[in-house]
């Protein structure tokens, strides 16, 4: 039995959101419960259905295999199983193995007397997923505007959506998430090393405190965010990204199809200082 | 001795500022000025400072702004000194690097690159002083110097990009401009140049550990933010002598994925995905152009890239 020595106390019955205690068991370290027969369920049909679609393909090499989406002829219908029709099916698979696997954390959270931050903050990366392979096709009219599941195919993708806006680095949202996305790995290395530094000072030094890390960063750049607002910081940075990130795709193709150079065009020519009836003399 | 306490209710209690931990006698000291922000003790700290500035501080914060005055008033000369051209066309202004034909050269003239070798000069001097300072002030507390440590990480993807494989490639032309849209178009012209960094395995593996640092610090911070009411957020206190919020993190995700880190090793990962961004992503640059002409070619000979442009699909345009 994979059990830590503190485990057996808090392996108690109950908090289960469906099913009761039908499914209230661990196998191994893992908690099962109803969601957790879903997911595997989703999981093991979709990776067996990515093999097979792999069988079908042309190659076996681990970086070139890809199962493509439908061809956008088929708009939003079902596809033949060997022309799409295997990325529809394993598209709903991962999406109902991860919302199962979301709500198997909700049940773990209550079993374990836990706010439901984590899952929460999951929901963000299902939705962004959701974003680019169900909404974003959706409102362009064909499954086809999905990305193919491949190593390196589904980074061919984003490279070409990226070039049909010419300089996608231009879109205000993509800017933004990217600026969270630095961000948090920014704030991620701070804090890591602090606690680090912490409880790591050298041979022959005691353990630090948190007034030490205050005092360090006080020292440095004048504020100490402390140890609460650190995580209140992080997980607002790394659910910002996740949520620009979604923005800066949904908003390419349904609500602007040119460059998003030109998108600023409207800064550019804002009547303040593009007319010459009220641009500022100088 | 020091101690510590976290009075977790909606009230915000103001003491006496906390001056720090006592510094050993040294020709700088720490300042004495603090505040008190009741906004930002809505989500951390209400206090601000006191700061530490000392030579390196001061020396940094100098260079810093003269690499900031240089490229703004450069920015602002290329509009003719028009304020109002200035604001509208901030986003589009760059103080760019010399031209091809300048080579290595050192100070060419001010207008075609000597002014941005003079920004680049001073803008890593500050921060080569500011590195100087996170180790210094780390050491002077007594506490290990991790930090300092990622932060040289960022000082190496910046160096590469704009000073060692510029050199390798023997030319200043080839480093990053200053400016907002002009850098992104070096990025994109850096990649369409290089038949696409998409291919590049140490440009995969640095988006690897930029979108891993992201998801880890969803990951801690929710964790550590479930788990608050036990006094999860304790985390030195947590990890020399463990708690109820500790063990009750860890069985969340040992029951989640049948893994589990301890509250030091969350950190540990924590540290190096998020340094191993950078390194990996210097990697990947200086390997581009110098032994590298073509990622998309390297791609098909390393079988990362299909030779049957037919086995990926098509990419639709949008309409």
């Amino acid at each position: 039995m994979a059990l830590l020595s503190f485990e057996r106390k808090y392996r108690v019955r109950g908090g289960t959101l469906v099913g009761g205690d039908l499914f209230d068991f661990w196998v191994g370290p893992f908690y099962v419960g109803f969601f957790g027969v879903a997911a595997a369920f989703f999981t093991i049909l979709g990776t067996a259905l990515i093999i097979f679609g792999a069988s079908l393909g042309p190659t076996w090499n681990i970086w070139l295999i890809s199962i493509n989406p439908p061809d956008v002829k088929y708009g939003l219908a079902f596809a033949p199983l060997a022309e799409g029709g295997l990325w529809q099916v394993i598209t709903f698979c991962a999406i109902g193995a991860f919302v199962s696997w979301a709500l198997r954390e909700v049940e773990i959270c209550r079993k374990l007397g836990m706010g439901y931050h984590v899952p929460f903050a999951f929901a963000f990366a299902i939705l962004a997923y959701v974003t680019l392979v169900v909404f974003r096709p959706i409102l362009l009219g064909a499954w086809g505007h999905g990305f193919p599941y491949g190593i390196f195919s589904h980074l061919q993708w984003v490279s070409n959506v990226g070039y049909q806006y010419l300089q996608f680095h231009y879109n205000p949202a993509h800017m933004i998430a990217i600026t969270f996305f630095f961000a948090t790995t920014l704030a991620l290395s701070l804090h890591g090393g602090l606690i680090l530094s912490a409880t790591n000072p050298g041979r022959g030094e005691q353990v630090k405190t948190p007034e030490h890390e205050n005092s360090y960063f006080r020292d440095t750049i004048g504020y100490s965010i402390g140890t609460l607002g650190v995580h209140r910081l992080g997980l607002f940075l790394a659910l910002s990204a996740v949520f620009w990130s979604a923005v800066c795709i949904i908003i390419s193709g349904p609500v602007w199809t040119q460059g998003w150079a030109e998108w600023w065009n409207w800064w550019l020519n804002w009547s303040y200082w593009a007319n010459p009836a009220t641009a500022p003399q100088t | 001795m020091a101690y510590y306490q976290n009075i977790f209710t909606r009230v915000q209690v103001h003491g006496d500022p906390d001056l720090g931990i006592p510094l050993a006698p040294h020709l700088y000291e720490r300042g004495k000025t603090t505040a008190h922000s009741y906004w930002l003790g809505k989500i951390g700290d209400a206090q601000l400072g006191p700061i530490y500035l000392g030579w390196t501080g001061v020396t940094s914060l100098i260079c810093g702004f003269i690499a900031f005055e240089i490229i703004g008033l450069h920015m602002w000369a290329s509009v003719g000194w028009d304020p109002v051209q200035f604001v509208r066309k901030l986003f589009w202004l760059s103080l760019d690097p010399p031209k091809p034909e300048y080579g290595l050269t050192i100070l060419p003239p001010l207008a075609e690159g000597g002014l941005w070798q003079i920004a680049g000069f001073f803008l890593t001097a500050s921060v080569i002083l500011w590195w100087v300072r996170t180790y210094r002030r780390a050491r002077a507390l007594g506490l290990g110097t991790h930090v300092a440590w990622a932060f040289a990480a960022a000082i190496w993807l910046f160096l590469v990009a704009g000073f060692i494989r510029p050199v390798m490639m023997g030319s200043w032309s080839e480093a990053v401009p200053f400016g907002i849209f002009s850098h992104l178009d070096w990025t994109q012209n850096f990649s369409l140049r290089y038949g696409n960094l998409f291919y590049n395995p140490f440009h995969a593996l640095s988006i690897v550990f930029l979108y891993g640092s992201v998801l880890l610090f969803a990951m801690h911070a929710g964790t550590i933010l479930a788990v608050t009411r036990y006094g999860g957020e304790r985390e030195i206190e947590q990890i020399t002598d463990r708690g109820t919020a500790s063990e009750r993190a860890a069985l969340f995700w040992r029951w989640t994925m049948g893994f589990n880190a301890s509250m030091e090793s969350i950190h540990r990962w924590a540290y190096w995905f998020a340094i191993l961004c950078p390194i990996t992503g210097g990697i990947g640059i200086l390997l581009t152009g110098t032994v590298v002409d073509n990622w998309y070619d390297w791609g098909i000979k390393h079988g990362i890239v299909p030779e049957n442009p037919d086995w990926w699909p098509a990419t639709p345009p949008a309409q």
